[in-house]
């Protein structure tokens, strides 16, 4: 005989499911699952894959800063583990930027690395409220000229910054950073699994360390960390004179953060054929970057050529963003002391690589074929950047030019005349309604026809500039009739003359 | 019969597509594939040379249209087939696991110092593709 115990929990099953059917509570348990747990063996190989190759980056991200390698290390780590929970595209891979750290160079150089940690938690607050305003959607305004100019100032940026460490030393600095240079393209052709700067990296090291040769090593220019990152309030005044100083930086760090996010996002649901919350991502790099700056990280975001290498090992889902953060922190508490060890140049080699990488080439042709007024906007980019070593604001200068630039060629208005009918050809709005006007200052005939059939009304000014025309034909007495006006123009001109 | 032709928008690729519509005119038991790889190394860049997603899949497009065009002519149906990944790795993955009889490829006009960087995709394919392979010179 059945209790009426059993009863009880039967009832309760019962509830527990038609809860889950009515919230959908199952199929989101079904894509935290998949993102998560759908593709471990591959995850957990491509995570330790971009864990290794974050490292060598990351230090380089250091030292342009002027920061202690740990700084750079503890934000790719805390970024990366962080990101894998909250971020919004699975398998992007998010760590400390050299885009973050051209950035920061100034803030640290006049303020120090308290400010720099302060500037970070400010980018995050400020990033988490874009992803809540739904900033993904700005990144239609940001025309492909504009991010061309924006990578390839990047390019030659990281490549800059690389050159006080090869030149002024010895023949010996220059020889390692070539042979390094060298082999980092040559092995992918023999040895695809690991990545080659790795393997330059460990040979180079060997060598070196062998053959005793003396080269500055990463161990001369800073320590490396032997703890996990701990949790401390930078010590800052907390006055109205730290945010002045720390917002145009936090500002500069979100933009140029979102834009390297959101693209990457793009470039792997492509690579992946799966979609991606874009204004999760931008609240997630928010959320990752407000708790980095607490456990003394500097400011990151999603990095394009490591989300790159870890879908190309086969990295997909979350699992593979969280082992490349665990991986990098195990690695650098064990062989701090060895990493320490890596000579200058053999980093410069890979990062001249990174900055080859980063520049795109097919900008070349891209000048060549596109119109010219994006050819501009991409030098200008490019010009703006590399004078102001800023990219946010080079961006933001690129983006309001091809707007401008944009406007000036839909502003294209022809009036063609066909006996006493003049034939309006392009959309008429404040910027074109100056030549239109223009058009109808002779009129010798009696009466004519303006025909609107090729043209839009856009504006007040668009409905202000035809009667203007009409009013100053009828003073002379030119009799003017208004035809073929489309739907939404002839709305327009009905409410506003 | 299923003939395979790897394209990728390139002069060489246009030239093995063409040979592949002439065998499959002169087989009519043949069906033709057209295999388009997107290569992971170059999405990037692809897509900072567009303006949008919609124009980057216009661009793809674009570089199978031509294929279609010529088959088309002839009076010939085609099935396209879209890869992603690194071509070489996964026109062997694809072309072993799927019943085709015969693939035709472009040979690429490297030269020496280029083909030791980036390697030979036709000579890859070669050797380790099971069936029969015709490369068009």
């Amino acid at each position: 005989m059945k209790s009426p115990f059993f009863d009880w929990i039967e009832a309760l099953n019962f509830l527990l499911h038609t809860f889950k059917k009515v919230h959908g509570r199952g199929a989101r348990m079904d894509t935290f699952k998949q993102e998560w747990f759908g593709n471990v063996r591959a995850d957990i190989l491509a995570g330790i894959v971009v864990g290794l190759a974050l490292i060598p980056e990351a230090l380089a991200f250091a030292f342009i800063v002027g920061v202690d390698p740990r700084v750079a290390l503890y934000a790719s780590f805390t970024i990366a583990v962080i990101i894998s929970f909250v971020g919004g595209r699975p398998g992007l891979i998010s760590a400390a930027t050299g885009a973050m750290a051209l950035v920061l160079v100034t803030l640290m150089a006049n303020h120090g690395l308290e400010y720099v940690l302060a500037a970070t938690i400010l980018t995050g607050i400020i990033q988490f409220f874009l992803g809540l305003f739904g900033v993904a959607k700005l990144m239609r305004f940001i025309p492909n000229s504009v991010m061309l100019g924006f990578v390839n100032a990047l390019g030659i940026m990281i490549f800059m910054t690389q050159m006080p460490y090869l030149i002024g030393f010895n023949t010996m600095t220059y020889l390692f950073a070539i042979i390094t240079l060298i082999l980092v393209y040559v092995i992918p052709r023999f040895l695809k699994i690991i990545p080659a700067p790795l393997v330059a990296i460990v040979v180079m090291t060997t060598i070196a360390l062998l053959a005793d040769i003396n080269l500055q090593t990463i161990g001369d220019l800073g320590t490396m960390p032997n703890t996990l990152p701990t949790f401390f309030i930078p010590n800052i005044p907390m006055t109205f004179e730290t945010l002045k100083i720390i917002l145009p930086y936090a500002l500069a760090l979100s933009i140029v953060g979102l834009l390297e996010s959101l693209l990457t996002s793009q470039v792997l649901d492509d690579m992946t054929d799966t979609e991606s919350d874009k204004n999760k991502e931008a609240r997630g790099q928010g959320i990752a970057n407000f708790v980095n700056g607490f456990f003394g990280g500097m400011a990151g975001c999603a990095l394009i050529g490591q989300s790159v290498i870890n879908v190309k090992s086969g990295g997909r889902g979350r699992l593979s963003t969280f082992t490349a953060g665990i991986f990098l922190m195990f690695l650098i508490i064990v062989l701090g002391d060895i990493v320490a060890k890596i000579p200058m140049p053999v980093l410069v080699g890979v990062m001249i690589m990174v900055s080859m990488t980063t520049f795109n080439w097919g900008s070349f042709k891209f000048l060549k074929q596109a119109p010219k007024s994006e050819s501009i906007v991409m030098i200008t980019t490019v010009i703006i950047i590399l004078y102001t070593q800023n990219l946010a604001i080079g961006v933001v200068i690129g983006v309001i030019l091809s707007s401008l630039m944009f406007v000036g060629k839909i502003s294209q208005v022809t009036v063609i005349k066909q006996n006493a009918e003049y034939k309006v050809q392009g959309p008429l709005f404040f910027a074109s309604t100056t030549k239109f006007i223009q058009y109808f200052r002779h009129i010798e005939e009696g009466s004519i026809v303006i025909n609107f059939i090729d043209s839009h009304l856009w504006d007040e000014s668009a409905v202000g500039a035809i009667l203007k025309v009409k009013h100053k034909l009828e003073e002379k007495g030119v009799q003017v009739r208004i035809v073929g006006l489309n739907s939404m123009s002839e709305q327009i001109y009905e409410q506003l003359k | 019969m299923r003939i395979a032709v790897a394209i990728d928008g390139s002069e060489n690729a246009l030239r093995a597509a063409k040979h592949s519509v002439y065998l499959v005119k002169h087989l009519p038991e043949a069906v033709l594939e057209l295999i388009f790889v997107v290569d992971f190394d170059k999405v990037k860049d692809d897509y900072l040379l567009t303006q949008n997603k919609d124009s980057l899949l216009l661009e793809r497009e674009k570089k199978i249209k031509p294929v279609i065009l010529e088959a088309e002519k002839n009076d010939i149906a085609t099935t396209v087939t879209i890869l992603k990944g690194n071509p070489s790795q996964e026109i062997i993955r694809y072309v072993n696991s799927e019943p085709i009889d015969q693939l035709i490829l472009g040979s690429r006009g490297l030269n020496l110092f280029q083909e030791m960087i980036l390697g030979s995709v036709s000579h890859k394919v070669m050797k380790h593709v099971q069936c029969p392979v015709t490369i068009v010179k």
